[in-house]
């Protein structure tokens, strides 16, 4: 039998904080060229509540974009039916810009790997950073991320929830560890 | 994650949209959608068909829908190839066969076929494991073609349900018709189809689709009009007296539109025949969709390979889980 233990890792207050700490260090960098990319589905809202972020207590007015990572995915053809797509919206042209990719939970590093591929046909960034509200190991590819809200260390078939108000109730960041029990 | 996913019922093949649900229809439609952004982008190509090799085996002559279609695949990453086969002497059933033999052959994965007699689509499904898509198939249907119709109807209204729709023109010999008429009225479109006694099919009143004789009483009824290319060859064939008697009768001119109660958008599968069945001040006006027409074809027929490459359906359940 397999029992589920559910654990609270950040709530609303953490998750702010952990956010305004990400924002000064994303600050810190500078602002030249800076443009938030947010991976579908809760990167883009987490890259919206950082942008609005820089611009309240930094002044650095970042725009932002979307990415859906879909269409760039390495499991496609194992999968079998196709995947709802959401819509891409990169603003402008992000050649000689830094791009610092938002993403709610780093894992495999297979998202990153498609995100970078993807926005490699939308231009050459000057840079590209990776931002992430958790990084809960298990990396399959060489990947890590510049700036790192919270660490955990979760099992492989550990579940790591981020939860935002736009899409779920709440926001927060659970842990759903998955035990066997006797 | 937690996207919800329309229910679909593709299964290997789009033979056509009759026996596709409404629910199915919506489905490719909204996939098409962020299909359009990647024509856009400075490097218009995805990853998503990589690898795979696709076949657009054209027993007709198009233009339009062959590169429409090449276009889709390139921009998904599929190797093409095209072979044009015309004339009399493949189009008989035995060389389709070993048509569909050689392809297999190849070990290709799919096929869009253009053929001159209805039922060959489905006719070449049955017998390859690829998957087949209906590029037109004789007086039958062409679903490519309703899809990207009913897509631009979509932008432009914003909606099919409750919409009037009259398809002008040359109804008993066009697959389009057909498509179209099945598509509208599964996503709740009122469909009513306007021409020459000899070119509406006789029976068609029994499809739900109102019947008008003058073009005048169409464009009083209609929020939006599909007018068909009248062939050439009808003419020859006596079905109509002449193209300047068809075009007094029954052509889409400016002056008949400024009769209309409301703005009424205008579409045309192409290619036109100006002067003939649409006027140019028409075609080239405010209210024709005639290009939006053409470059909504790459995204709906991309959105059609992208769920067709997916396989079996019952793997849904897997692929929500990959998701994460």
């Amino acid at each position: 039998m397999v029992r589920e233990d559910t654990q609270l890792l950040l709530d609303a207050g953490g998750v702010e904080e952990v956010l305004e700490r990400l924002a000064r260090d994303v600050a810190e960098q500078g602002d030249d060229g800076l443009l938030l990319v947010g991976i579908r589905r809760r990167g883009v809202q987490l890259a919206a509540r950082l942008a609005s972020i820089l611009k309240e207590s930094h002044g650095i007015d970042a725009p932002t974009g979307s990415l859906d990572i879909t269409l760039y995915r390495d499991d496609l053809h194992q999968i079998g039916p196709m995947p709802v797509i959401g819509v891409t919206e990169i603003p402008g042209d992000i050649t000689g810009s830094r791009v610092v990719i938002v993403d709610d939970v780093l894992f495999t590093g297979r998202t990153i790997r498609a995100a970078l591929q993807e926005l490699a046909d939308f231009g050459r960034p000057r840079k590209i950073e990776l931002c992430v509200l958790v990084d809960r190991g298990g990396r399959e590819l060489p990947i890590q991320a510049d700036y790192v809200g919270l660490n955990v260390a979760a099992g492989e078939r550990d579940l790591v929830e981020v939860r935002v108000p736009e899409l779920d109730d709440g926001l927060s960041v659970t842990l759903v560890s998955a035990t066997e029990a006797q | 994650m937690n996207e919800t996913r329309p229910k679909m019922e593709l299964g290997k093949d789009l033979i056509g949209l009759e026996h596709l649900s409404g629910e199915t229809i919506r489905g490719i439609l909204d996939t098409a959608e962020p299909f359009k952004e990647i024509s856009e982008r400075a490097i218009k190509k995805v990853p998503v068909l990589r690898g795979k090799t696709i076949v657009n085996l054209f027993f007709e002559p198009s233009t339009r829908t062959r590169i429409s279609f090449e276009f889709a695949e390139k921009r998904l990453g599929a190797d093409t190839v095209n072979v044009a086969a015309s004339g009399s002497s493949v189009v008989k059933g035995e060389t389709l066969v070993d048509t569909a033999r050689n392809l297999e052959a190849m070990r290709i994965d799919m096929v869009v076929i253009r053929h001159g007699s209805s039922g060959a689509a489905q006719f070449l499904a049955d017998r390859i494991p690829s998957n087949v898509i209906n590029g037109g198939d004789g007086q039958h249907e062409h679903p490519t073609q309703a899809l990207l119709d009913l897509l631009t109807l979509r932008d432009s209204f914003g909606r099919i349900e409750g919409l009037k729709v009259c398809i002008v023109g040359d109804v008993v010999h066009s697959r389009v018709a057909r498509s179209n008429i099945y598509g509208l009225q599964k996503l709740g479109a009122e469909v009513a189809v306007c021409g020459p006694k000899s070119l509406i099919p006789a029976s068609i009143e029994d499809m739900g689709v109102q019947v008008f004789t003058h073009v005048e009483d169409a464009i009083q009824w209609s929020d939006a009009l599909n007018i068909l290319r009248l062939q050439l060859e009808r003419m020859n064939a006596g079905f109509i007296p002449s193209l300047r008697e068809y075009n007094r009768v029954y052509g889409v001119t400016k002056s008949r539109l400024e009769q209309a109660p409301r703005e009424i958008v205008v579409l045309h599968p192409g290619p036109m025949n100006r002067g003939v069945e649409i006027d140019s001040d028409v075609a080239d006006g405010p209210q024709s969709v005639i290009l939006p027409q053409v470059t909504n074809g790459v995204a709906v027929r991309m959105a059609v390979l992208y769920l067709l490459a997916g396989g079996a359906p019952e793997r849904a359940e897997e692929a929500k889980k990959g998701e994460a």
